[in-house]
């Protein structure tokens, strides 16, 4: 019988979910904006450090739904940590709005825990809670600034084509319960799989068009070529927090789940399921570089930069096998973190609020042509998007450098030439874009300077300076003495492979 | 200890240079000079310490080697070492970058601080390319010089330096990513064979691989060093990243940055992939042979007077490539001391340009002429460096180039003959050069002042060091020979017999 003892492993995830609680409470009791998000930044601070205290010795089953192992506790430690800087980011964000913001910061929680129960799921169940979790939180802080059209357009944008990407995935799970009987991952993958070869039920046609159906859903959250239309446009709509979010959080716990999924089934090298990934990865690569050549807004260069970036993550994912699991699990650490700092500092440059406190109706500070000169403006601002830009290229020194290195090592080591190659072709196409804005921060003449629209040059908060301090720390630490990281992610993902 | 040090001093000055430049440039400026002196002392006095007859006398092994672990799960260890080859370089670097701080002394005046920060920090790059032994951070090193010089052509640089900047980064880094894959590719050979998986350059060293993954691995190692050298065919960033940097720019790009293209050939290329190498030595030479006339050639039709000196840079590189590939004794010898000589001549030529265009604001050919006349000093050096070019004896490019045409003869007597033609095309270069600026009619209204005192110093130190190159070069090849005689048995080119008379010609060239 379950026992309460039996939760223990998963106190972390529940501590997240109390916490929506407790923010209900405390809202319903005083509105106040800096208390709420006090209480998020310490709840999830204290989901963060209960992950050591009852981290189990080995790999514990809770109920059929999750797992506990050290791999889904990697995971669920850093989603926490993503949710937690997204909170300090959005205070800075939201400084000097008048009307009340405490709702955004329980959906803030709830896609936090949406994404945890996706990394820890072992149940078509719990992977579909998590994922209805997430999105829905995530249409709500989309769209947050109500007189925002472009917010409001992008939160649309998300709702319907989410909501699509659920059904197909929905359908997909129910077509293969329908011809296996079960919805546990483990269980599942046992039926599709033998001894290492796919057994009969791998070729039926019903399983077969369950996968691709679940293929669609995931590579939505993804944003993989071709399911990736709605990124550019929800990138650039959403307040710069929760973009970055939705950049670094939802596409990390989808990523986890898949490569969780593919470390149990066999998912041998050229395979039906293997070509359509390199498929994905190639077209991602390549359309994502090339459409970000020449955009004119930050945002959605980093956007469609972001569909490249999932491009080089498949090719390590191709790989397969445990050098695989830790190139793609650090890479998606370091991106995460580099991520964090360069929607960070378009959160530091942007407000949403105007002179009286109310949404502002533009944008955020999203052009290029607004950045240029910055490095004589905002020196600091300036010094830490140029360390995330670098990352984001692969240059070393930075945390970016490393985890592409991993990448290409993964693939180097199964011998995927191809795919290799395209990686290093796409990271030099990539690198053109990034400069355009290291260009424009450091190396135009001060009179072409521009002036910056509605001043919205804000002064950074003390939640602002600490994210971003963080952040920066964090991609300097991962490029040059990425051992002690590299060696809890092996660890890590130990405990599936 | 000392490795270290000549990693990280560079790297700490330059920080410091970037923090009290913001309070005020001239404590930037001395910080930046200080460092680079003790830089330069510190390798002279190794080199001196290791001089024929001394206790420490450079007999081939590391003179000095030191490993720490730097991430062991990957065999990835923070592994430096110094051989003659190395040591020579490493002067080099020091040389240059003191040379390149004094030069900028007067002509950088906003953002000073950061713009000695990026030079030093160039030099800690550079220095980390020459000393590492681990393929891993020699790409680390590999790509960090090329942030601070992206930095300093773009922000400190002349008309279109964007452009030439991000087209600097863009070929370099992308031929980067390629040696970044040879280097995955041969770990991954090296350690299926062996189950040791490792970057360690010593222990890769001799791995046995198949002749088709031979050739592959060694072009991903080639493209990044041909491009850095420059080979004709990826050289067409360099006139663009030459003309439009500053002056030290230039100048470390000259004397520097395609020393590294060149080191990467003789420390990697050959010795790891012998077999390939040889099978590529002709094509190789062909590339040189075509790059000394090319670029004669282009540089003859160049009427900016930077863009003139490099595309002299193709040209010369050439005679590395065609060096290099030819392996032996004497072209090897040739090779270290024409990458020398180059740096020193080239690099003078670009420090006059950089002063002529600080007088009169063109580097148009077009609008100088008679220059001598007003500035009889700087005429004259511009002359010993533009004869240095053509390969006047008694100056160090001299014997550069005429010991990779012997050592050339022995292997492929008619790429020695078709480089020797290529002498005569510098000359007609180097000479117009002097037609154009200096000599002829001057044009009405042009004034200029003559060096001063610091410029004429820097100069002189230059010519100096030219003519004892070119008259007494035996300490640079005493210095260099252990270590090419080290590198040199993964590979034979050469025919015994060769050998055999290769040790007569040695001792005549002494």
């Amino acid at each position: 019988m379950t026992s309460i003892a039996e939760f223990v492993p998963l106190l972390p995830i529940v501590a997240t979910g109390l916490l929506s609680l407790v923010l209900m409470v405390a809202v319903a009791i005083r509105r106040n904006a800096a208390t709420t998000a006090t209480l998020t930044v310490l709840g999830l601070a204290a989901a963060f450090v209960l992950i050591f205290l009852t981290a189990p010795d080995t790999s514990t089953q809770v109920t059929p739904l999750f797992i506990v192992d050290s791999y889904a506790l990697f995971y669920v430690g850093m989603l926490l940590l993503i949710g937690l800087l997204v909170a300090l980011l959005s205070v800075q964000y939201f400084q000097g709005l008048r009307h009340h913001r405490d709702e955004y910061y329980m959906l803030l929680v709830l896609a936090t825990l949406g994404t945890t129960v996706i990394a820890s799921a072992s149940h078509f169940m719990s992977v579909f809670l998590g994922l209805e979790l997430l999105s829905v939180s995530v249409y709500g802080m989309i769209a947050y600034l109500r007189r925002r059209a472009i917010s409001i357009e992008a939160g649309v944008k998300y709702l319907i084509l989410a909501a699509v990407s659920s059904a197909f995935l929905l359908f997909g799970m129910a077509l293969i319960y329908a011809r296996l009987g079960t919805m546990e991952l483990a269980r599942m993958a046992e039926l599709l799989s033998s001894a290492g070869t796919p057994t009969a039920l791998a070729g039926n046609v019903l399983v077969l068009a369950g996968l691709g159906m679940m293929v669609v859903g995931f590579g939505f959250k993804l944003a993989i070529v071709p399911f990736h239309m709605w990124t550019p446009d929800v990138y650039q709509g959403a307040p710069a927090p929760v973009t970055a979010f939705v950049a670094t959080a939802s596409k990390g716990a989808v990523m986890a789940l898949l490569l969780r999924f593919a470390s149990m089934m066999n998912f041998e090298q050229g395979g039906g399921l293997w070509l359509l990934f390199s498929i994905f990865a190639v077209a991602s690569m390549f359309l994502g570089n090339l459409l970000a050549l020449h955009q004119q807004s930050l945002k959605r260069l980093l956007a469609y930069s972001s569909i490249a970036h999932l491009g080089y993550v498949l090719v390590a994912f191709l790989a397969g096998g445990p050098a695989a699991g830790e190139a793609v699990s650090f890479y998606l650490l370091a991106y995460a973190v580099t991520s964090l700092g360069a929607f960070g500092v378009i959160t530091a440059l942007s407000r949403p609020a105007d002179r009286s406190g109310d949404d502002d109706i533009s944008s955020d500070l999203d052009d290029i042509e607004h950045y240029r000169g910055l490095s004589r403006r905002r020196p600091w601002l300036a010094g830490i998007l140029t360390v995330m830009l670098f990352s984001l290229a692969g240059i070393p020194l930075t945390a970016g450098f490393v985890g592409k290195f991993l990448l290409l090592s993964a693939g180097a080591g199964a011998a995927l030439w191809t795919l290799v190659l395209l990686l290093a072709v796409n990271s030099a196409l990539g690198i053109y874009y990034y400069l355009r804005v290291v260009v424009a921060i450091y190396l135009r003449d001060e009179t072409e300077v521009k002036v910056v629209p509605h001043e919205r040059v804000s002064r950074i908060t003390t939640a602002g300076g600490l994210a971003l301090g963080l952040v920066t720390v964090l991609v300097i630490i991962l490029g040059v003495f990425p051992h002690p990281v590299m060696r809890l992610v092996r660890l890590c993902c130990e405990s599936i492979f | 200890m000392i490795l270290n040090l000549l990693i990280l001093l560079p790297a700490i000055a330059g920080l410091a240079a970037y923090l009290a430049g913001r309070k005020s440039a001239a404590a930037g400026r001395w910080i930046a000079l200080v460092a680079t002196l003790a830089q330069f002392l510190l390798v002279v006095g190794l080199w001196i310490r290791h001089a024929p007859g001394t206790a420490l006398e450079n007999r081939g092994d590391w003179l000095l080697s030191q490993r720490t672990e730097w991430i062991p799960d990957l065999g990835i260890s923070w592994f430096v070492a110094l051989d003659g080859l190395s040591m020579l370089l490493v002067v080099l670097t020091a040389f240059v970058g003191l040379l390149a701080v004094i030069i900028s002394w007067r002509e950088i005046h906003s953002r000073a601080g950061l713009y000695y920060g990026f030079l030093l920090w160039i030099l800690t790059g550079i220095n980390g390319v020459f000393l590492s032994l681990d393929l891993f951070l020699f790409y680390f090193f590999w790509e960090v010089m090329l942030v601070p010089m992206y930095f300093l052509i773009g922000i400190y640089g002349h008309g279109r330096r964007v452009y030439a900047a991000v087209k600097f980064f863009i070929f370099t880094l992308a031929s980067g990513m390629l040696m970044l894959l040879a280097i995955l590719g041969l770990y991954y050979v090296h350690g299926q064979a062996t189950g040791n998986y490792t970057f360690d350059y010593t222990q890769l060293l001799g791995t046995v691989i198949t002749p088709r993954t031979e050739w592959w691995l060694m072009l991903g190692f080639l493209v990044a060093f041909a491009v850095k050298l420059p080979a004709v065919g990826v050289h067409s960033w360099l006139p663009d990243a030459h003309s439009e940097a500053p002056t030290a720019g230039s100048l470390i790009l000259a004397g520097l940055l395609l020393k590294t293209g060149a080191y990467g050939l003789i420390r990697f290329v050959v010795p790891l992939f012998p077999n390939a190498s040889e099978a590529f030595a002709g094509t190789a030479m062909l590339i040189g042979i075509i790059g000394i006339i090319y670029g004669a050639v282009l540089a003859f039709a160049q009427t900016d007077l930077k863009r003139l000196v490099a595309y002299t840079s193709v040209s010369h590189m050439g005679f590395v490539l065609l060096g290099v590939y030819s392996w032996n004794e004497l072209a090897l010898q040739g090779t270290v001391i024409q990458l020398i000589c180059h740096g020193i001549s080239t690099g003078a030529l670009f420090i006059l340009a950089g002063m002529v265009y600080e007088r009169i604001h063109t580097r148009d050919l077009d609008q100088m002429g008679g220059l001598w006349t007003c500035a009889p000093r700087m005429g004259a050096m511009a002359m010993v460096f533009a004869m240095a070019s053509l390969g006047l004896p008694g100056l160090g490019n001299f014997v550069g180039e005429f010991l990779i045409l012997f050592g050339t003869y022995k292997v492929n007597a008619l790429a020695a003959v078709m480089g020797a033609i290529g002498v005569v095309f510098a000359t007609v270069y180097s000479l117009f050069i002097m037609q154009r600026a200096f000599l002829g009619k001057k044009p009405s209204g042009l004034k200029m002042p003559d060096l001063n005192l610091r410029e004429t110093l820097t100069m002189a130190i230059l010519v100096a060091v030219i003519v004892w190159l070119g008259l007494y070069p035996r300490p640079v090849i005493d210095a260099a020979r252990p270590a090419l005689e080290r590198l040199r048995p993964s590979i034979a080119i050469e025919a015994p017999a060769a050998a055999q008379e290769e040790h007569h010609l040695e001792g005549g060239v002494r």
